[in-house]
């Protein structure tokens, strides 16, 4: 038995093929950006190494900040809405009927293309007939904004459809573990006469604590990374106004050939990523994990 | 609890129901309004006429073959992914081997990285051996990046599968081969197709890829396809809407008839983190 199941023939046979991709497709380029990062290269020609020059130009390059902050902006409020899909969450883990059909309702919007989302909330932001300012003039608002054009707007009217698609996703986690909690435990509570809100508080909460560290890091790393929708919504404009951190770095490469720079942007983004994941796991790391 | 308290929380999920879905409804409705009902009527009016020829119009541009080309590249995707996959993950679970924590972590860290880091490189590579603008590049990169993510669903149920099975068709002098492909491998049917449904999404989905690795219009998706059409009928609304739905409308399908499947692979590919 032991020595069938630990030939290294077979045991190569099946694990090479899907290793060799991900070594040669992932890890690979992953090394390579932060090579190229190191050279002037418009893609096609020869590279010249040119050392650090291109990370340093990146500490100085204002757009670069620029799109991280909004980087950043976007998870903070990708983590925030965390709260209310949580909240969403307890009601819907909390004998109501019709959750089962409803969580997948809510879920729709996740299954659909960045394309079909971004091409749609073009047209709901259409200033003069899109569904929003349609609406808000029939409430009697007389010039509503083209969110879509203006600088100070346009992050946040990208936001909203970020986080309408990805709702769904969150609360079909939270409902999960909130429903792996077992009932006895909540009963018990109610015979000594806790309320809805101090279970929700005191022992919902708490116990699903380990899922929420985890939609936590998805949502921060997530956001740190996002790309398609703002790409294809506004392809980062105007002027750079929404312009994020990966959406500069495809805009360098393929649109101004500038190879170079965009490796070392790309590679500065798996840097911040990486880095920043490895806080959230140190910050959320309790010692007294709670058990049931 | 009250009913009224009852009677509030299901008015909140309603609200909450309508936001996410609406959207929708409002885009199915346009695809079937012209141009002067539209931007003359309320957008909320119900179309008067349908018309459904805005559908026609959209087939008539390359719609067709972008469908075809999704379809075809999701396919032979998912096909190579399940089973190098399952593959991979029978080795990591079910043979006793010194590295297999070590290249579990190697699948696993996958699933964290911006790909987009990747992408410089993996467009220069591709490059160099003549796969830009070749849909193989399109196939082996989805293959690769929905590894990690496949394996992880399918961890969990291999994990569990009992070692008696192994032990029973090893002393029956079972090979390798038949013990994974005859035995182990239709066991797992439950999570395979977790997993297929997944990657379809996935696949059909996916964007930067294809508008990055691809030039020739014959070989586009649906998703860079339809993003390329929009641009040309920008004033037409009712053509845009109707391509929209037609690009949208297989998934919803595959979800009407397969949501727990779906519920079930979203939720497990999260649940580790």
């Amino acid at each position: 038995m032991k020595k069938v199941m630990s030939n290294k023939l077979m045991i190569a046979l099946y694990i090479l093929p899907a290793l060799l991709l991900i070594g040669v497709l992932i890890y690979v380029p992953l090394v390579l950006t932060g090579y190229y990062g190191l050279m002037k290269w418009d893609g096609i020609g020869d590279m010249t190494f040119i050392g650090l020059e291109n990370y340093m130009e990146a500490i100085k390059d204002e757009d670069f900040w620029s799109s991280a902050s909004h980087s950043f902006l976007l998870a903070v409020f990708s983590t925030l809405s965390l709260a209310i899909y949580l909240i969403i969450s307890l009601i819907l883990a909390s004998k109501i009927k019709g959750s089962d059909i409803l969580r997948k309702i809510y879920l729709i919007p996740m299954l659909l293309s960045s394309v079909a989302i971004a091409q749609l909330w073009i047209k709901v932001y259409n200033p003069i007939n899109g569904m929003l300012n349609s609406l808000l003039m029939t409430l009697g608002v007389d010039n509503p904004p083209a969110w879509l054009a203006e600088p100070d707007i346009v992050l946040y009217a990208i936001f909203i459809p970020i986080l309408w698609q990805y709702a769904g996703f969150y609360i079909l986690i939270y409902y999960a573990a909130l429903k792996n909690i077992p009932e006895t435990l909540i009963e018990a509570a109610r015979i000594d006469g806790a309320t809805a809100w101090q279970i929700a508080y005191k022992i919902k909460l708490p116990l699903i604590m380990g899922v929420v560290k985890v939609t936590i890091v998805l949502a921060i790393v997530g956001s740190l990374k996002y790309f398609d929708l703002i790409f294809v919504m506004t392809g980062g404009g105007p002027n750079g106004a929404s312009e994020v951190m990966a959406s500069y770095m495809y805009k360098l490469a393929f649109a101004s050939y500038d190879f170079g720079y965009g490796s070392a942007i790309g590679f500065l983004l798996l840097v911040i990523t990486l880095i920043v994941t490895v806080i959230i796991q140190k910050l959320t790391e309790s010692k007294d994990e709670l058990q049931y | 609890m009250g009913r009224l308290g009852y009677s509030i929380l299901y008015v909140f999920l309603a609200i909450v129901a309508v936001i996410q879905v609406f959207p929708l409804v409002w885009l199915f409705m346009f695809s079937l309004k012209d141009n002067s009902e539209i931007f003359g009527l309320s957008p909320f009016a119900l179309p008067t006429d349908p018309k459904w020829e805005n559908y026609v119009k959209a087939w008539q541009g390359d719609i067709g073959l972008y469908f075809f080309n999704s379809i075809w590249i999701t396919v032979l995707a998912i096909i190579l992914t399940v089973i190098l996959a399952s593959m991979a993950t029978f080795a990591i679970t079910r043979m006793q081997w010194k590295l297999s924590g070590f290249v579990l972590i190697l699948f696993m860290v996958g699933l964290m990285i911006p790909v987009q880091s990747a992408l410089i490189p993996l467009f220069s590579m591709f490059l160099g051996v003549n796969l830009i603008d070749n849909p193989l590049s399109i196939v082996i990169t989805y293959t690769t990046y929905n590894l990690p993510i496949t394996m992880m669903i399918l961890l969990g149920f291999y994990y569990t599968l009992p070692r008696e099975i192994e032990e029973a068709a090893v002393i029956d002098g079972c090979s390798i081969n038949r013990l994974f492909f005859q035995i182990i491998l239709p066991m797992t049917t439950p999570v395979m197709s977790t997993t297929v449904i997944i990657n379809m999404i996935y696949n059909w989905n996916e964007f930067i890829f294809v508008n990055t690795f691809i030039n020739s219009n014959k070989f586009k998706t649906l998703t860079v396809g339809i993003q390329n059409f929009i641009g040309q009928y920008q004033t037409d609304w009712g053509p845009i809407g109707a391509t929209l739905i037609i690009s949208i409308v297989p998934v919803l399908i595959l979800f009407f008839f397969f949501s727990n499947k779906v519920v079930e692979g979203i939720s497990s590919s999260a649940v580790k983190g």
